[in-house]
């Protein structure tokens, strides 16, 4: 491992005055950020632990009404009773992330500020059309990921939680890489009082998008059926050594039809 | 330079590591609890699994500044004496390693699962859950069995207990 320092925030107002050390970076779980500095993908001069600030950790329910801290576990995410019942499939989703010893340390904040292509969370959040709390302001999920590994945060903005109204419908499909755990495709479809909404993570070029030609569909029947015949195009999609662009193109469609018959079940 | 307290398999422990020293380093070359393993050293593979407060986590992802102030049981900490944990008794009787580098993982895997599923384990969901373990010798045959046969063991344990208890 290579040279860091170490700090430990008392507050969320501590955390962005020693995010101001250097080229600092924000710790939480580690899971993505650890692997990365090993291998110096990424190289901070300094680390600022946000992960035991009480105020960014939990799930409320209130009403119709899902806000999430952003140092909330993938853990506590999938096991919340109350989530369980607003919105299990976003409790689904988080079940399916990495493994067990992963799911204990990795954060929701911490994994939409990463916005990896393949990661699940930027998915479920563009499809709720949630909102994106920081200490700065508020920020629409469809303003908030901006491309691979990029999102709205300006230097020194961290995000404190996550909110959403549950939708009446929703479900997520994953294709997974079996040694990576992360989507080889994955779509989340959300049916609530703004219409369909469909997310795709893990085959767009720029990361996370939303799959209108789906979602137009889904507006007119939300069935697997609507979706039958649908070529998706392979334009703007990946390739890599796991999947072709036309392979992730036939996979959305696939994992669509089955994401809308699990919302629908 | 970080001042990491802990406290290791009941034992109130004190040190000074630099802040890039990982968990699994701390518990090996500062405490010498050489039980728990490096084996990829990029959160794969689970062998340097240990509880940290409670829950089963990879101590080659998280610095030791990280875990200061928590509490950490390692493969060291499971037995009472001489007398094997019933996960490790399981792994001995139903031959649940060839080499053993992969086993202290697997075991503080498998008494994290065991707690998290009081109402009993089948063989899909131990596979399931050990999707951060990897074993390159056994095949994972055995170590399901084990897993399969100490859960049983730990739920009859427990409900004797409350009968006791009662």
């Amino acid at each position: 491992m290579y040279s860091v320092n170490y700090h430990r925030a008392s507050s969320v107002a501590d955390a962005a005055k020693l995010l101001k050390n250097g080229d600092a970076k924000l710790l939480s779980g580690g899971m993505t950020l650890i692997p990365a500095m090993k291998t110096r993908l990424a190289s901070p001069s300094d680390l600022v632990d946000v992960s035991r600030l009480r105020d960014l950790q939990g799930v409320k329910v209130s009403g119709k009404t899902v806000t999430i801290g952003s140092a909330t576990t993938h853990y506590d995410v999938s096991t919340d009773e109350k989530l369980k019942k607003a919105c299990p499939a976003l409790a689904h989703m988080a079940s399916l992330i990495g493994d067990p010893a992963v799911r204990y340390k990795g954060t929701i904040g911490g994994s939409i500020a990463n916005n990896d292509p393949a990661a699940d969370y930027p998915a479920a959040l563009l499809a709720l059309g949630a909102t994106i709390i920081t200490n700065k302001r508020e920020i629409a999920a469809d303003k908030f990921f901006k491309g691979l590994f990029e999102t709205a945060l300006k230097d020194g903005e961290i995000v404190t939680a996550v909110s959403f109204t549950a939708p009446a419908k929703a479900a997520y499909q994953k294709f997974r890489n079996p040694a990576s755990r992360y989507a080889i495709v994955g779509v989340f479809v959300t049916k609530g009082k703004d219409g369909v909404r469909v997310a795709v993570t893990g085959a767009g070029e720029d990361g996370v998008f939303r799959a209108k030609e789906i979602e137009t569909a889904l507006a007119k029947n939300f069935d697997a059926a609507a979706l039958a015949g649908l070529k998706v195009s392979a334009k703007g999609l990946m390739s890599d050594i796991h999947a072709s662009a036309d392979y992730r193109a036939n996979l959305i469609a696939v994992m669509a039809k089955r994401a809308v018959a699990a919302a629908n079940a | 330079m970080s001042d990491v307290s802990l406290t290791v398999n009941g034992r109130r422990v004190s040190g000074s590591a630099e802040d890039r020293t990982l968990l699994v380093h701390f518990l090996r070359e500062h405490l010498g609890l050489t039980g728990t393993h490096v084996g990829c050293d990029t959160s794969q593979c689970g062998a340097c699994v240990v509880h940290v407060d409670g829950r089963a986590v990879k101590s080659c992802t998280m610095l030791a500044a990280q875990a200061s102030g928590s509490t950490i049981v390692t493969i060291e900490g499971l037995s009472d004496g001489a007398e094997l944990h019933p996960v490790q008794a399981a792994f001995k009787e139903h031959h649940g390693l060839q080499c053993g580098f992969c086993t202290p993982g697997m075991i503080m895997m498998a008494t994290d699962m065991i707690a998290r599923y009081p109402e009993g384990l089948d063989e899909a969901t131990v596979r399931a859950e050990l999707d951060g373990n990897i074993c390159r010798c056994t095949g994972y045959h055995n170590i399901v069995k084990a897993i399969l046969a100490a859960s049983e063991t730990m739920a009859k344990g427990a409900k004797g207990k409350a009968k006791q208890a009662a």
